[in-house]
């Protein structure tokens, strides 16, 4: 089992970063590598169950469905169903925490997967690197501090 | 009812360092200042569970908390009032520390429940988030600041005089000339002024430029006796006044426009001081943060290179060069490179040079023209023995980047020269590209992600202890080193 984390400090409220990352559909208008998503069986988007079909910049497709949503914890864990990356039982959080000292708040995403011995790295390096932290990223660049 | 109250705040520091002084139930009494004085009873430790803390307040008040868990994997610590003369009752509270991966920060939550008598609800809530909770984050914020947990024996020991001066080594130069004038000697260094950092340095990077000083080309930058060297990395001793953005004990680099570094102990500006990634070495950011930059805008900004561009770099396979050469070939240029040696050229080849010319009288420019048509970028370190075949080597519309002047100083370029391929001439000097301390800090960050995720590969770095920064000068200027030099303290 291979564990990726990634945390950073958004210098905005919690609710304002949940506001912008709750839909499950919502991947294409923050996250920089994702092109395009749309719920499969015209699911709500915030139904938990319910299955994202997305493809990357670069024209990969992965489809992933929701396995919890909580308005109270600001927080959302998903599964990978279908993707081009090579990896199992893949589970993956993605969860706000308020600063109450400030107009920030703590942001956390993180997985959990296995894959062939010897791609480890390789994965976490994507995963933790180019995915996660590059989402950690946009967030802070659309909520920069003027 | 019970009530919830939490609290959260980042700490400016790294998360082991926070979780040793919260993982020890009994260390409250340094930090923390409503706290009179602390002890264990039963003469336990204080990591162990179980084990309860008697203490009192400054107002007076008595409490004995009992520690119900200590989690070292996720640096959380629980503990309850066993009994207090303030009423909270029923009280349990959670310390958690969490990592911010992306800044080697901590996220630090702290949590209670618990019971008042009526009526009072509200006053306990606000006593425990105020004075007990925020206050404790400013105060274990200034225990680290003063570094007062890196002191042994802390609980007795006095806080550390300030005024102290630190015993140093440096290499100073008591006259211009050649590598042999490079001598090392005692040294003392003062306590850090206001704004500034005082570092204990364990790397030194050393660049072409120390050696144009050495000679004597800029006595304004170094007047006599003088110490060279533009940037360092290693530990924080202590910080002046109004520093707040590093502590001592943090591991750092720093570069800056004046000269040196060349010593052990050193107090510089805080702006220039920049805390390093764990990933990132001490001798990694001596060798690399001025010529890691330099690349950086050079390619980014001044020479913007994209994919195709056609790139010449002099001294492909020197501290810049090597850099240069992975960091253009990342961005899909066409990189072509010259060295003077077989074996240089090969280094080159591996760091993404595509074609490799092996010149030692600097003759090239048909070559580059035969290759490619032209060069539409030049980073050029060589200076003058290379003037007429640069401009030989340039396509039409060419920039000709002079960033150095290893054979000698060029003589100057006359607009009449440029008008024949529509040339650009282009001087840069680094530290006008972090004139300010956003510019330094984004291009840093920059060039330890890329160097992270393999966008730059890391060029082999050569180590000389300070004491032999000499052989370190002789090497580099009769050509004998491939990739970056650092001086170890
Ligand atoms: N302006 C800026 O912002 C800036 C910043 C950093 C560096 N620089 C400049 O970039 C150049 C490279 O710097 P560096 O610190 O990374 O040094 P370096 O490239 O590691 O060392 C200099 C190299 O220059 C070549 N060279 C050719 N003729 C030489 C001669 N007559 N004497 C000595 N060396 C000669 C050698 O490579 P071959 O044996 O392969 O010819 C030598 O290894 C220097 O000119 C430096 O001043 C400028």
């Amino acid at each position: 089992m291979v564990r990726v984390y990634v945390s950073s400090v958004v210098d905005t409220s919690a609710d304002n970063v949940w506001s912008r990352i709750r839909d499950f559909n919502a991947l294409p208008q923050w996250h920089p590598t994702i092109a395009d998503s749309r719920i499969e069986n015209s699911d709500a988007s915030d139904r938990v169950g319910c299955i994202r079909h997305m493809h990357t910049r670069d024209g990969g497709m992965i489809r992933e469905r929701l396995l919890a949503l909580s308005d109270y914890d600001y927080q959302c864990v998903y599964e990978i169903i279908e993707s081009p990356m090579g990896v199992a039982n893949y589970i993956a959080t993605l969860k706000l925490t308020p600063i109450t000292d400030g107009q920030r708040c703590f942001a956390e995403w993180s997985a959990e997967f296995d894959c062939a011995e010897g791609r480890e790295r390789e994965l976490t390096e994507l995963i933790g690197n180019g995915v996660f932290q590059g989402g950690m990223d946009a967030l802070k660049r659309h909520f920069a501090r003027r | 009812m019970l009530q919830r109250v939490a609290r959260s705040t980042i700490v400016d520091a790294p998360l082991e360092r926070v979780w040793a002084v919260l993982r020890e139930f009994n260390s409250h009494d340094q930090w923390h200042d409503v706290v009179d004085t602390s002890r264990i009873e039963r003469n336990e430790r204080g990591d162990q569970v179980g084990c309860i803390r008697a203490f009192s307040l400054k107002d007076g008040n008595r409490i004995r908390e009992q520690l119900l868990a200590l989690d070292d994997r996720t640096f959380k610590s629980t503990y309850c009032i066993l009994d207090a003369t303030v009423p909270l009752q029923r009280y349990v509270a959670t310390i958690t520390l969490k990592r911010v991966t992306d800044s080697n920060r901590t996220f630090w939550h702290w949590e209670s429940t618990f019971a008042t008598p009526p009526g009072m609800e509200r006053e306990l809530c606000d006593m425990v988030a105020t004075q007990v909770y925020e206050a404790g984050f400013e105060n274990l914020r200034k225990h680290l600041r003063r570094g007062n947990d890196l002191r042994q024996g802390t609980a007795e020991s006095p806080a550390m005089p300030t005024a102290m001066a630190v015993a140093s080594r440096r290499v100073v130069l008591k006259s211009y000339g050649a590598p042999s004038v490079l001598r090392a000697e005692n040294d003392e260094v003062a306590a850090p002024k206001a704004g500034e950092v005082r570092v204990r340095q364990r790397a030194i990077g050393v660049n072409f430029f120390d050696i144009y000083l050495r000679r004597g080309w800029m006595p304004d930058l170094l007047p006599l006796p003088g110490v060279l060297g533009m940037e360092a990395a290693g530990t924080v001793l202590d910080v002046g006044a109004g520093v707040h953005a590093v502590m001592p004990g943090d591991r750092v680099a720093y570069i800056g426009p004046t000269p040196g570094a060349y010593c052990s102990v050193r107090s510089v500006p805080a702006d220039q001081v920049l805390r390093l990634p764990a990933a990132v070495e001490d001798d990694v950011a001596a060798a690399l943060l001025l010529k890691g930059i330099t690349a950086d805008y050079l390619l980014r900004d001044l020479g913007r290179v994209t994919r195709g561009t056609r790139l010449l770099v002099h001294a492909a396979a020197g501290g810049l060069g090597l850099l240069v050469c992975s960091w253009a070939k990342s961005l899909g240029a066409e990189v072509i490179g010259t060295v003077s040696s077989p074996e240089k050229a090969r280094v080159a080849r591996e760091y993404g040079c595509d074609k490799v010319i092996v010149t030692t009288n600097y003759q090239f420019a048909s070559e580059v023209q035969n290759m490619c048509g032209g060069a539409d970028v030049l980073i050029d370190g060589l200076g003058d023995a290379a003037r007429d075949e640069n401009f030989a080597a340039l396509a039409r519309r060419g920039h000709w980047i002079s960033v150095g002047q290893a054979t000698g100083a060029l003589k100057p370029v006359a607009t009449s020269d440029l008008v024949a391929k529509s040339l650009t001439f282009s001087r840069p000097v680094v530290f006008d590209y972090i004139a300010t301390r956003a510019e330094l800090v984004t291009r840093a960050e920059r060039l330890w992600t890329a160097l992270s995720d393999g966008t730059v590969r890391k060029p082999p770095i050569e180590r000389y202890a300070l004491e032999s920064a000499e052989l370190a000068h002789e090497r580099l200027e009769q050509r004998l080193t491939t990739g970056a030099l650092v001086l170890t303290a």
